[in-house]
C-alpha cells in the first residue's frame, strides 16, 4: 500500500469554489474559469501515490500550484474536493483532533524561507515539535541535541537564528522536522533560498541523511536539476494540473508534452542517464567453453571487433577480440582461455553518463555494465554514450 | 433646520446608566479605588532613599548607565523640590490606568488580530476614544464615580488604552505567514500558537505599545486633577488657577522627568526582547 494516496484532488480560491468545481470537471480552463466567476484554481484534479521510503518531487514554475498541493497534504490549504489518504486515513473531513495527531506524529514540514522563531535558540527551535506535543523539557532537549549532531551543527544550540548563516538555518528546519521523527517529509522550496553551492551541499545533505532514515520525501522545487537529482519520481506541475509523473530518465526520455520537452531540453543529461538506460542488452556474448570458432561466427553476424564471455551463469569473464579469435582459429586451437582480456571496465546500472566517459578515453573496447555478483546485465558502446547525452533514442543506434 | 439632540440622547443614556447602574459602578469603583490605594500607599511608603535606588537599578539594567545617571538626578530634583509625594501618587495613579489598559485592552487586540469583524468594528471605537478631547471623558466619570481618583483612572484608561489594543493587533499581524504556518504544521493548539509564536515575535510591538500607553496616560495625570485626582496634576492645576508660574513650572518639570524615566525604562524593555532577533 501507498503510504500517501492523493486521488482526484482540487483546491478552488474563491468565495464560493464548490459551485466551481462542475465547471471545471466539464472542461473549463483556468483563465476562462478566473475572467468568468473570479476564482482561481490552485490545484486540478491531483492524482498520485507516493510509496513508503519514496523520494518524490513535485516541480513547477511559480503559480503552478504546487506550493498549495503540498499544503493540501498536511491541511495547512483546505482542498475544495478529493481524498488524501495517509497511510489508511483520508484526512480530507477527518476530525481536528485526528488531524493534530497525524500533523504531531506523522508529518512534519520545512519551509523556503526556513520559518524559525527568532526569540528561541537553535535547541528551542528544534525541540518545538516536541513542545508542542508537551514533552518534558530535558527529554526534548536531549532528542534535539540528538538531531543538531545529525544535521552537523553540534555545538550551535545555544545560539540564535539570526546568527547563523541560511544553510545553516535551513539544516535547523530539518532537524526541527526531524526532531518528532515523523514518516513524511514535506520540503517546500527548501533549498531554494540558498546560495548555489549551499544548495549542492544541502542536496547531497538530504541524500545522505535520507539513505539512512528511508522518510517518505515529498519534496517541491522550480528546479529541474534539483528534481532531477534528489527525486526517485517526479512531478511536473502547470497551471495546477499534473501532466507528467515518471522517474527522472523517464522524463528526460519521453518528455508528456511540449511543455516538459522545453523544460527538460537544457538539462545537463551526462549527470542524470545512468548505465541502464543506455546499455544494450547483452544478447551477444560468448561462453567461455564455446571456443573460438562461435567466437568468431558470433563477432562476424553481429559485425563487431570485440565479444564479451561469461560463463552459463552470466558471470563475466573478459573479453576476446575478432583479430586474437581468428588467430586463433588458424593456428588451429579452440579454447578461448588463453586470449581473454581481462582487464576490462565494468560499471554498475545506476553510474550517470558523466562518470562513464572516462573509461572509454583510454580504453577501445565497450563497457560492461554488471552487478553486484559480476553478471553481466549490459553493454555501452562509445556510441551510446554519445546518443544518451543528446537523448537520441539508444535502440535505433 | 433641524437639529438632531445628539446631547440631549447622551444625557438621557448617562442618566440611565447612574440610575440603573449604580450597583456595577460601586463596585468598579471599589475595586479601581483599592488598585489606586494599594499603589500609593507602598510608593509613599517606602522612603525615597531606597525607592531612587530601586528605579535607578531598574533603569541601569534594561537602559544602561545613561538612564540610570538621569534617574537618580532627576528623582533627587523631584525630592529637592518638594513634589515626591504628589509625584508617587501620580506614579500610582499611572501604575493603576496601565495595569488597567493591559488587562482590558490586550485581549481585545489580540480578539481584533483574529478577525477582520472584531478588527472593522473596534478601530472606530479607538479612533473615538483617542480624539475625543479628554476633557469631555471628565464628566461621565465624574457621574458615575464622583470626585476623586477613581473617575480620574478611568478617564486616563480611555484615552491611553488604544495605542496598547492597537500596537497589539498590529504586532500579531506582522508576525509572518511561515512562522504560523510551521507551527501549525507541528499540530500546535490555537492557544499554542499564540503563546508560544505570536506573543513572543509581536512582544517588541506590543510593548512599543505599552510604551505610548504610559506617555498618554503621563499626559492624562494633568487633566484629571481637575476632578480631584491629586498628584502632580494639583500642583500644575494650582499653578494656573492661581496664576503661580513658578509652581506650574515645577509641577510640569515633574512630569517630564517622570515621563523621561518610563519611556526609556519601557523602551529599554522593548530593546531587550528584540536583542536576539535583530
Amino acid at each position: 500500500m501507498s503510504k500517501v494516496e492523493v486521488k482526484g484532488l482540487y483546491k478552488i480560491f474563491g468565495t464560493t469554489p464548490k459551485k466551481i468545481l462542475p465547471m471545471i470537471k466539464k472542461g473549463m480552463s483556468k483563465d476562462e474559469i478566473l475572467k468568468k466567476t473570479g476564482h482561481g484554481i490552485g490545484v486540478n484534479n491531483a492524482n498520485f501515490n507516493v510509496e513508503e521510503g519514496e523520494t518524490f518531487v513535485v516541480m513547477g514554475l511559480s503559480g503552478s500550484g504546487k506550493s498549495t498541493l503540498i499544503r493540501c497534504l498536511n491541511y495547512l490549504i483546505e482542498p475544495t474536493s478529493g481524498e488524501i489518504w495517509i497511510d489508511d486515513k483520508n484526512i480530507v473531513g477527518c476530525s481536528k483532533e485526528d488531524l493534530m495527531e497525524i500533523r504531531r506524529k506523522k508529518i512534519a514540514m520545512v519551509f523556503q524561507n526556513f520559518a524559525l522563531l527568532p526569540h528561541r535558540t537553535i535547541l528551542d527551535n528544534i525541540a518545538f515539535g516536541l513542545e508542542i506535543q508537551n514533552m518534558d523539557v530535558n527529554k526534548r532537549r536531549e532528542k534535539a541535541s540528538e538531531m543538531l549532531e545529525l544535521v552537523g551543527l553540534k555545538g550551535y544550540g545555544e545560539s540564535y537564528p539570526s546568527q547563523l548563516s541560511g544553510g545553516m538555518q535551513q539544516r535547523v528546519g530539518l532537524a526541527r522536522a526531524l526532531a518528532t521523527d515523523p514518516d513524511i517529509l514535506l520540503m517546500d522550496e527548501a533549498f531554494s533560498a540558498l546560495d548555489p553551492l549551499i544548495r549542492k551541499e544541502m542536496q547531497i545533505e538530504l541524500l545522505k541523511l535520507q539513505s539512512k532514515m528511508k522518510k517518505t520525501i515529498i519534496f517541491i522545487t522550480h528546479d529541474l536539476d534539483e528534481a532531477l537529482k534528489i527525486g526517485d519520481r517526479i512531478a511536473i506541475m502547470k497551471d495546477g494540473n499534473i501532466i507528467q509523473i515518471d522517474t527522472p530518465e523517464e522524463i528526460l526520455k519521453n518528455p508528456a508534452d511540449d511543455y516538459v520537452k522545453e523544460f527538460v531540453q537544457d538539462v545537463n543529461r551526462a549527470k542524470v542517464v545512468t548505465a541502464s538506460t543506455i546499455m544494450r542488452d547483452p544478447d551477444t556474448v560468448v561462453y567461455s567453453k564455446d571456443g573460438a570458432r562461435i567466437a568468431v561466427r558470433k563477432m562476424k553476424e553481429a559485425s563487431i571487433s570485440s565479444i564479451f564471455v561469461t560463463d552459463r551463469e552470466r558471470h563475466l569473464k573478459g573479453i576476446l577480440t575478432i583479430d586474437d579469435a581468428t588467430n586463433l582459429l588458424k593456428s588451429g586451437k579452440d579454447n578461448l582461455d588463453s586470449i581473454i582480456h581481462k582487464d576490462i571496465s565494468t560499471v554498475s546500472p545506476d553510474t550517470a553518463i558523466e562518470d562513464l566517459m572516462q573509461y572509454f578515453i583510454n580504453s577501445k573496447y565497450p563497457v560492461a555494465v554488471t552487478d553486484e555478483e559480476n553478471k553481466l546485465l549490459g553493454i555501452i558502446f562509445k556510441v551510446s554514450v554519445l546518443a544518451g547525452i543528446l537523448g537520441e533514442d539508444i535502440v535505433n543506434v | 433646520m433641524f437639529r438632531i439632540p445628539i446631547g440631549d440622547f447622551v444625557e438621557t443614556v448617562i442618566d440611565w446608566l447612574t440610575e440603573n447602574l449604580s450597583v456595577f459602578f460601586d463596585a468598579i469603583k471599589s475595586i479601581l479605588e483599592s488598585i489606586v490605594q494599594g499603589f500609593e500607599f507602598v510608593f509613599t511608603l517606602i522612603p525615597f532613599f531606597i525607592t531612587i535606588p530601586i528605579l535607578a537599578l531598574i533603569a541601569w539594567r534594561v537602559s544602561g548607565k545613561g538612564t540610570a545617571a538621569f534617574t537618580v538626578i532627576g528623582m533627587l530634583l523631584i525630592k529637592s523640590i518638594g513634589l515626591w509625594s504628589n509625584t508617587m501618587s501620580t506614579l500610582a495613579l499611572v501604575f493603576t490606568s496601565t495595569f488597567i489598559a493591559i488587562v482590558v485592552g490586550l485581549p481585545i487586540g489580540i480578539w481584533m488580530s483574529r478577525s477582520n469583524t472584531v478588527d472593522k468594528v473596534v478601530r472606530p471605537i479607538l479612533d473615538f476614544m483617542q480624539t475625543m478631547p479628554a476633557f469631555v471623558y471628565l464628566i461621565p466619570a465624574v457621574y458615575f464615580f464622583d470626585l476623586g481618583k477613581v473617575p480620574g483612572a478611568v478617564a486616563t484608561v480611555i484615552f491611553a488604552m488604544p495605542p496598547i489594543v492597537r500596537l497589539t493587533n498590529l504586532g500579531i499581524r506582522q508576525v509572518p505567514e511561515d512562522v504560523i504556518e510551521a507551527s501549525r504544521s507541528f499540530g500546535s493548539t490555537a492557544g499554542q500558537l499564540l503563546y508560544k509564536v505570536q506573543i513572543p515575535l509581536a512582544k517588541p510591538t506590543i510593548l512599543a505599545g505599552l510604551n505610548q500607553t504610559i506617555m498618554l496616560s503621563l499626559s492624562m495625570v494633568v487633566i484629571s486633577s481637575m476632578i480631584g485626582s491629586g498628584g502632580l496634576g494639583d500642583v500644575v492645576l494650582k499653578g494656573i488657577t492661581q496664576m503661580k508660574v513658578g509652581l506650574g513650572f515645577e509641577g510640569g518639570l515633574a512630569v517630564v522627568i517622570l515621563a523621561m524615566i518610563l519611556d526609556r525604562i519601557t523602551q529599554g524593555f522593548g530593546k531587550n526582547t528584540s536583542k536576539s532577533r535583530k
